[in-house]
């Protein structure tokens, strides 16, 4: 299976971006941003069909347009109970503006399909190097940051009381989840990034006590779905992403049954 | 004499459809324990924001000693939002408080002083158990440890035994009487518990809509309390 370098591609960016996923969903999860990132991916299917149109790489579309709305939700997403609507609104304009620029690009359902699920196969060299990249400035970034964010992420209150700039720490947390969201979409595409930045996380919460540990717990289940997935996509031909969201939920559900059964 | 921890002077905090505090003035002094007290809407939770610097007042001044940036304040807030699932323990939750580096993993010495608050606020036994599993006085517990362990020179706790049940209340209230008599950590306490305040205060400051008393806890009568909760 290696001996194909496709595969090896995949196999290395799924490594990067399920380590990637897994650290920044821990904070999706603290920060209660689940619906959020969902509404980023949108975000992101409409950039990466602007990319296409545009005659981008669909990644690069996805980048531009992630990254501006994450600083303009971080602006206006004060009030939890606007946030909501707000974020059902931005999403259909997203979708539908999507819709548009394939339709524009004369782009056929296979283009549009790639970009919703994702597409392992097609991941060359250049943008397994691109993922390292971005994910490399996402890690650095939380890690120059990671105590004031870990404060805001899991008690607001107190970390405003001791002077964290929390509304600085939101706006620099929404543009690496947008660069997150971005990255994880090339696997598991738009419409299942919550596969990825979610569920590994929201898993986690049932079994650690620490931040730390929530986090080797995610990544180490978001790095069992992604190769486990790539292998069964590999031996069935079958989507990589369906067998990735199967591996997550069980591993979800798991853990939600383990819970209820403990307590 | 004691030397001031706090100087409020002539403090005036107005919201465009009323006024919320008028030309209030108090003193905190080191190792002061001042209960406030005063019925809902006389301007408390507003006291308490201009002094952590989340507010700004009209009018008026506080002066901390040295100053602000150098005052350690710990907080217990009213309310937060911590639900069943929240996955952190209790000692992590604690830790989050700690910044002595920038570094992701805890130093040395910020484990040693993680180790001492919760060993001082008798945490030890439930240390790791999830704060969402956690009773409401262990959650408060846990709140005065993570306000704690930077050791305040001023603690500010806002209505924290509100939601407690009488043995608990003294439970809280006796750990912070130890860190107010042995670390001489100043306290102001916001409270509507009449027994609470003069059980553990030396001072109070009786709040009423735009007028204000204040002094030693022995001058503190309950009528006055209950005249401004009539007025």
């Amino acid at each position: 299976m290696l001996s194909f370098a496709f595969m090896r591609h995949a196999y290395m960016a799924g490594t990067i971006i399920a380590v990637i996923s897994g650290i920044i969903g821990v904070y999706v999860i603290g920060r209660n941003m689940s619906f959020l990132s969902h509404m980023l991916s949108e975000i992101g299917f409409s950039g990466a069909s602007f990319g296409i149109f545009m005659n981008w790489p669909p990644l690069n579309g996805m980048l531009i347009f992630t990254i501006i709305s994450s600083v303009l939700i971080g602006q206006m997403s004060s009030k939890s109970s606007r946030r909501e609507s707000s974020i059902s609104a931005i999403s259909s304009l997203f979708l539908g503006s999507g819709i548009l620029f394939l339709s524009l690009a004369n782009k056929n359902a296979s283009d549009a399909t790639s970009i919703l699920f994702g597409s392992m196969i097609g991941i060359s060299s250049a943008e397994v190097k691109q993922i390292m990249w971005l994910s490399l400035v996402a890690l650095v970034v939380i890690f120059l940051v990671y105590r004031d964010l870990k404060f805001d992420s899991f008690d607001h209150v107190g970390a405003a009381v001791k002077g964290v700039n929390t509304q600085a720490i939101s706006v620099v947390f929404l543009v690496i989840l947008a660069l997150s969201v971005s990255v994880a979409a090339q696997i598991v595409g738009s419409l299942l990034i919550f596969v990825l930045l979610t569920l590994p996380a929201s898993s986690a919460k049932y079994f650690t006590r620490t931040v730390s540990g929530m986090m080797v717990f995610a990544i180490g289940a978001a790095l069992l779905g992604v190769w486990l997935g790539l292998y069964l996509g590999y031996v069935t031909n079958w989507p990589v992403s369906f067998f990735i969201a199967i591996i997550e939920c069980l591993i979800y559900f798991g853990a939600l049954g383990w819970h209820r059964i403990k307590s | 004499m004691s030397e001031p921890v706090l100087d409020i002077k002539n403090l005036t905090v107005a919201f465009p459809d009323h006024l919320v505090l008028n030309d209030l003035s108090v003193q905190l002094n080191k190792g002061d324990f001042l209960s406030v007290v005063g019925q809902n809407g006389v301007g408390k939770t507003t006291l308490v924001r201009v002094i952590l610097h989340q507010l700004a007042p009209q009018k008026g001044s506080v002066t901390y000693t040295p100053n602000f940036k150098q005052m350690k304040i710990g907080y217990v807030p009213q309310f937060r939002n911590i639900d069943e699932e929240y996955p952190l323990s209790i000692r992590d939750f604690v830790g989050l408080n700690l910044h002595d580096s920038h570094l992701s993993w805890l130093s040395k010495n910020e484990r040693k002083k993680l180790n001492r608050i919760i060993k001082d606020t008798n945490l030890e036994s439930i240390q790791n158990t999830p704060l969402g599993e956690a009773s409401g006085g262990e959650k408060q517990k846990a709140y005065l440890a993570q306000a704690l362990i930077n050791d305040p020179d001023l603690l500010i706790l806002d209505e924290s035994t509100a939601s407690l049940d009488s043995v608990r209340k003294f439970e809280l209230l006796d750990l912070v009487q130890e860190f107010n008599v042995h670390q001489n950590v100043s306290v102001l306490f916001i409270t509507h518990d009449i027994e609470l305040a003069q059980k553990y205060a030396n001072q109070y400051l009786l709040m009423r809509h735009g007028s204000y008393e204040s002094g030693p806890i022995s001058q503190f009568k309950e009528a006055d309390l209950e005249e401004a909760e009539h007025a």
